[in-house]
């Protein structure tokens, strides 16, 4: 390897995009990106809707192009990357995934392989191994004969983590994963991706919608606004309730608790 | 009934498909394709033994010499008849239910058949100008009994006006480099209201030909021939491979776009392949059938609930499946008193109750296990 140990394994240079629309000017989303991921980092995305954080994990699967900046992983832009090899480094769990009914999990789990598949008809044992273990570290080996109508959200949720393991990616994207899920559910989800981001060696982006959730998971937080990088670095350093009150437009009171940790707490009269 | 594993129970994890099980459906599948065969051979308004069938089978197919001990008149109809006119059932059917297999996993849309995005009303465009022109255009008939491919004028019509209608509709509904399904699906529909207002009028125009450009609507059999399935065999056997070596990427679609393009899957370009193979197949079904209904719509249903929604499998077992049930519709179809009827009548009488009772299963299935 002659990576150094500095180089991002995902970088946005003065990326701008905006989606086009029929008759009219594009809508601007991302209005000028400057962001580098370090290999096996932990970061949560913030910001508020159409802030264009969804935007920004789609630059770096390669489902949407620049306009404008380039867009790179592990040093070579996105546009240059054979599809296949990118779905190496990149896995992403979507924000909507329709789980197609018949599949078992496992079988579902196994399309994840799709990336590395060397056979025509069948698996490799690399491949069964890969999803065995991707299983268990999403902790859904137990689901491995269940059918999608048979899973909870929760178990949905695990699925789903498992099927991006299975890619063995350098870098996973996760849009949202916490949507629909209960209190627990959040806390569980967020601790095994921390556990996998050690364990794996894994880079991890989420975007994430809740504050205190994303300051307790992620050591580095970047909040978006408007297109625009408003605030980077460590989640004490970044979720103030000055720039929360500027970004969001939401009062929030900051709130110590026994062992020393910075909560935010809602100002509603 | 649930199949629930206790926790902590060591079984091996399968992820695939179990070859065990693949080897039994598929075989089992075309054991039972071969004695439809020899039914769909056998069987017929003139008697012929079983004994005289099958010898005259293994005389000309498999060349083995056994004394001939049967009627010449009985040679003529088993070889010359009744066996291309099975034969072509069997494509038209295999190919119609690959073909919608395919069109259903690639639009997503379980309403989806072969003929969904154009291909019917555009083959059908091309036969009923095939079947007309020559009335209007006397100076056409001359080459009205002309072969091109081992195909008549109106069959390579036909196969040309389904192939062109997709490649057009496709066209008309890329935008931005992107198709989209649901817009692929609209503007076929639109396309084909728009043909088949076309062969309304054709046919409105068309007099004594309005008997000939109906029964090719209803699809038959009647004019198998050696020679069209010299044309049409290659492209669906084109077609199978091409389609069975695709299976991941089918599979990986159900995932939708966003997904399989984030595993790798070129997914504009699948797309048009995938439409392309499946038209390709349907198209020479087409061609040499006229269009038969409701093979190609439920078969991958029924399928899908039998053995599950990996292509891997479900591509071989639909081409089979959809062949022999074809035949037995053609038999029905043939052995109706009083000359026979036209087999698109039998698969839509009885393909359509036979839906509708596998409907209600599933929904029962899925209520039962408690989704």
């Amino acid at each position: 390897m002659t990576v150094a140990v500095a180089a991002p394994i995902a970088a946005f240079r003065g990326v701008r995009f905006g989606y086009p629309r029929h008759g009219r000017e594009p809508l601007e989303v991302l209005r000028g990106i400057d962001l580098e991921l370090r290999a096996g980092e932990l970061l949560a995305l913030l910001g508020p809707n159409g802030s264009g954080k969804t935007t920004l994990l789609r630059l770096l699967s390669g489902a949407l192009r620049p306009e404008a900046g380039a867009v790179e992983v592990a040093s070579r832009p996105v546009g240059e990357w054979p599809r296949l090899a990118l779905a190496r480094q990149v896995a992403v769990l979507p924000q909507h995934l329709e789980l197609p009914e018949g599949f078992r999990v496992a079988e579902l789990v196994a399309m994840g392989r799709a990336p590395h598949a060397r056979r025509l008809f069948g698996s490799t044992a690399e491949d069964e191994r890969a999803v065995e273990r991707a299983l268990q570290d999403a902790d859904a080996l137990d689901l491995a004969d269940r059918y999608p109508h048979e899973l909870s959200g929760g178990e949905r949720q695990r699925v789903l983590v498992a099927m991006a393991l299975a890619q063995e990616p350098r870098l996973l994207l996760l849009d949202e994963p916490t949507l629909h899920l209960d209190l627990a559910h959040q806390v569980a989800l967020l601790q095994r991706l921390r556990q996998l981001h050690a364990q794996r060696k894994l880079t991890v982006l989420a975007v994430l919608h809740d504050l205190n959730l994303a300051a307790a998971f992620a050591p580095r937080v970047v909040l978006l606004d408007d297109g625009r990088v408003a605030a980077d670095g460590p989640p004490g350093e970044v979720l103030t309730p000055e720039t929360i009150q500027r970004v969001f437009g939401v009062a929030t009171e900051p709130v110590v608790t026994q062992d020393g940790r910075r909560h935010l707490a809602l100002a509603v009269d | 009934m649930r199949t629930a594993v206790a926790a902590g129970e060591a079984r091996p994890l399968r992820i695939g498909l179990s070859i065990t099980r693949s080897v039994a459906v598929l075989g089992g599948t075309a054991l039972m394709l071969a004695v439809i065969l020899v039914l769909g051979v056998g069987l017929g308004s003139t008697q012929v033994s079983v004994g005289d069938t099958a010898a005259i089978l293994a005389h000309r197919l498999l060349a083995l010499p056994t004394p001939q001990t049967w009627p010449a008149t009985a040679e003529t109809i088993i070889f010359d008849i009744r066996l291309p006119r099975v034969l072509t059932a069997m494509l038209v059917g295999g190919g119609l239910a690959m073909a919608g297999t395919v069109f259903q996993a690639l639009l997503r849309n379980p309403l989806a058949d072969p003929y969904v995005i154009g291909t019917a009303a555009g083959a059908s465009l091309g036969a009923a100008l095939g079947i007309v022109a020559p009335l209007l255009v006397p100076a056409l008939a001359i080459g009205a009994g002309s072969e091109l491919l081992g195909l008549g004028v109106v069959q390579l019509l036909a196969f040309a006006g389904g192939l062109g209608t997709v490649l057009l509709v496709y066209a008309v509904a890329r935008s931005a480099g992107r198709v989209q399904v649901i817009t692929l699906l609209l503007t076929g529909y639109a396309v084909s209201s728009v043909l088949a207002a076309m062969v309304a009028l054709l046919m409105f125009m068309s007099g004594r030909a309005l008997g000939a450009i109906f029964g090719w609507l209803m699809g038959s059999l009647a004019n198998a021939s050696w020679s069209a399935l010299g044309f049409a065999t290659p492209l669906l056997l084109v077609s199978f491979v091409l389609l069975l070596a695709r299976w991941r990427r089918i599979n990986l679609l159900l995932l939708g776009d966003a997904q399989a393009a984030s595993l790798g899957v070129d997914v504009e370009r699948e797309k048009l392949v995938l439409t392309m193979l499946a038209t390709l197949a349907t198209s020479a079904a087409v061609a040499v059938s006229g269009t038969i209904g409701f093979v190609g719509l439920v078969v991958p249903h029924l399928l899908r609930l039998l053995i599950g929604p990996d292509h891997r499998l479900l591509l071989p077992a639909s081409l089979l499946t959809g062949a022999g049930l074809l035949v037995l519709a053609d038999l029905g179809a043939r052995l109706v008193p009083g000359g026979g009827i036209p087999v698109g009548v039998v698969t839509a009488l009885v393909g359509a109750p036979f839906f509708l009772w596998l409907l209600r299963r599933s929904r029962l299935t899925r209520v039962d296990l408690g989704a």
